[in-house]
């Protein structure tokens, strides 16, 4: 899986007037969908539908949203990003090595001996991981407890902390206990991501345990909250803008399909934790350089 | 460091109250210190702090899980939390968000464990927590603090600030007379030889280290036996230095905790005896049974938690103790 090819020119912490467009974004997702196709392969690990379909919100954040700098990765002032779905990681290092946190080259190692990227996000191993995570339903309380933090170094309101969360996560009870303690405390710069794309290792989250309508939970417990199309680049954009505006809890419900991208695994059952085999690997590669290709046309950039 | 400047105390007080003296202080001193619970602060006296630095202080209510994960992200983002709840949530009911979020991590974060043990009494069996020193002595990189009285208890969480890492610090419910005259700078290695013996060393922690005192002098008195009494305030890491010079003087120990036998303080001993100077080491504790209701001592008597409990283990340990003396083995791996 070599045949990999770098972005061009990634753009860490745009200013305003060098924003990359909704169009470029889109080309960034699916360069990264690569990047967790070929790092899967090599692995033979890992959980590949569900980076898939986080893919969009983690380049909307990583390479639109979030104020970071790769340079400086403990800089104070920086948006934080919390990944409490953890076993997406890979969907995050692709970001974070696109950015230049580390060499490209690092996420062959992912999963293996002596590589820092580990199944789940490690903050003292990966530069640019904020908190450990991978056991479900803690995210959300880590960043309620960031932004306490920030609150106290009087950052609240130039920092924004963005937590993505799965549906595995909203059936975790600590989820619900963090939400109802970013009300309490009137915490104005958090975000919750619901990466809702209704499918967990045992079967569909309708037939395993039903989540139901997630966004007027978080409602219900005192936060904005709405709910989207999630791989809508510009709703999913717009959407995270928003919420850094509101000065409250706020909540965004992305409907998603898991395995994003590509088509024979596109919100099918049965590849939660599964790595590709070599084929499969092979023809998901081959449909997402189709998908580039097309958007570097459409961009002009062939 | 800033020195420790409280007042000692001469007449029994609670250990958990050393903790919320000592908490305001740290934030007198240190504007990063902060302290949470989860509705149980006057309980743990961490409301001490509470009423010092509202700001500073964070009241989860009953979300033991949440406290723990939220202090996770206020320790990654600079402050050093005081996460404070009875021992039995701050261990088994949220030992996931501490393994993963604060151990995993290495973070400095500071678990204030009230109401350990049998001696909080009246609740009973689902209040009182017997096994976390156990589980907290399982988790990679947590270390294990239990105090003898308030003197003691007050240098722990008053030094614990300046130690690296996660810590457990487990505080007791009711008053407890006082072994330490002074209010030490420093815990040291956390082994501290209280009464010097010949015969038998019994090594205890927490509210089993004045009854040790108690029993050997009673021992002394009217067995002629010299009992060494050696507090393990600092469980883990252990200072296995100290505990062997013991048990190389006088070649058998009892153990002696408010906690179940497996696990705890007992089995700490043993491992080092195991490894670097086998003899035998009789361990006083709860053995596979859960606790009662009644009052702290009722409970305590109950299960044998006593000064007679000691003395009785120890005449017995006294004739299965070993004729001949071999020296310690050294350089072994343990720590």
């Amino acid at each position: 899986m070599s045949h990999l090819k770098p972005v061009p020119d990634p753009k860490p912490a745009p200013a305003s007037d060098q924003q990359p467009s909704i169009e470029e974004l889109e080309r960034y997702a699916t360069v990264l969908r690569m990047h967790c196709v070929s790092m899967l392969a090599v692995a033979k690990s890992g959980h590949l539908d569900s980076s898939l379909s986080a893919a969009d919100i983690v380049t909307a954040l990583y390479f639109r949203v979030l104020r970071h700098d790769p340079r400086n990765p403990n800089w104070p002032e920086r948006d934080r990003f919390v990944l409490s779905k953890g076993h997406a990681a890979p969907i995050q290092y692709a970001a974070l090595a696109e950015h230049g946190y580390f060499p490209v080259e690092d996420l062959q190692g992912l999963r293996s001996i002596g590589s820092h990227l580990q199944g789940h996000p490690d903050m003292n191993r990966t530069p640019g991981i904020e908190v450990s995570t991978g056991s479900l339903g803690q995210g959300l309380s880590m960043s309620v407890g960031i932004c306490l933090a920030l609150r106290l170094d009087g950052l609240s309101d130039t920092v924004q902390t963005f937590a993505v969360l799965s549906d595995g996560d909203c059936q975790e009870g600590e989820t619900w206990e963090a939400a109802m303690s970013a009300a309490h405390y009137e915490i104005p710069n958090i975000t919750a991501i619901v990466d809702y794309n209704h499918l967990q290792t045992d079967g569909t989250t309708e037939e395993v345990m039903d989540t139901g309508d997630v966004r007027a939970k978080f409602e219900a417990f005192g936060w904005d909250s709405v709910e989207i199309d999630g791989h809508d680049m510009s709703a999913v954009v717009e959407a995270l803008e928003r919420s850094r505006t509101l000065g409250r809890p706020s909540a965004i419900v992305c409907q998603t399909k898991k395995g994003r991208g590509v088509s024979f695994m596109e919100g099918r059952f049965g590849f939660h934790g599964k790595p590709p085999s070599p084929e499969q690997a092979e023809q998901a590669m081959e449909e997402l350089e189709a998908t580039k290709r097309a958007q570097d046309e459409a961009l002009g950039k062939r | 460091m800033a020195p420790a400047t409280a007042e000692p105390k001469t007449e029994p007080i609670a250990t958990r109250q050393a903790y919320g003296d000592a908490l305001v202080a740290l934030g007198e001193a240190h504007e990063e210190v902060v302290a949470l619970d989860a509705d149980l602060a006057v309980s743990t006296q961490s409301m001490k702090f509470g009423k010092a630095f509202p700001d500073r202080f964070f009241n989860v209510g009953a979300a033991e899980a949440n406290m723990m994960s939220i202090s996770c992200g206020l320790a990654a983002t600079g402050k050093v939390p005081y996460a404070s709840t009875f021992a039995i949530f701050a261990s088994s009911r949220s030992y996931d968000q501490v393994r993963l979020g604060i151990a995993h991590n290495e973070l400095k974060v500071r678990i204030g464990a009230s109401h350990g043990g049998v001696s909080l009494g009246e609740d009973g069996a689902s209040h009182q927590m017997i096994e976390d020193i156990a589980l907290m002595r399982a988790m990679p990189k947590m270390q294990v603090i239990v105090p003898a009285d308030y003197n003691q208890a007050y240098t722990a969480t008053h030094e614990s600030f300046e130690r690296e890492g996660p810590i457990y610090m487990r505080f007791g419910r009711p008053s407890t007379p006082i072994v330490y005259d002074e209010i030490a700078e420093t815990l040291g290695d956390g082994v501290d030889v209280l009464r010097q013996g010949k015969d038998i060393s019994i090594f205890a922690c927490g509210h089993m280290v004045w009854r040790a005192l108690d029993a050997a002098q009673k021992l002394e008195r009217e067995d002629g036996i010299e009992a060494e009494v050696v507090n393990v305030a600092i469980i883990k890491p252990l200072a296995s230095k100290a505990v062997l010079e013991s048990l190389a003087k006088t070649g058998v120990a009892v153990t002696a905790e408010e906690h179940r036998v497996t696990g705890g303080l007992g089995d700490a001993i043993r491992q080092v005896a195991a490894e670097q100077h086998p003899v035998p080491v009789f361990a006083l504790g709860m053995g596979d049974e859960f606790g009662v209701s009644g009052t702290a001592e009722a409970c305590m008597e109950h299960f044998g938690l006593t000064s007679t409990g000691i003395i009785d283990l120890v005449r017995e340990a006294m004739v299965k103790k070993p004729l001949v003396q071999h020296p310690p083995i050294r350089g072994s791996s343990l720590d």
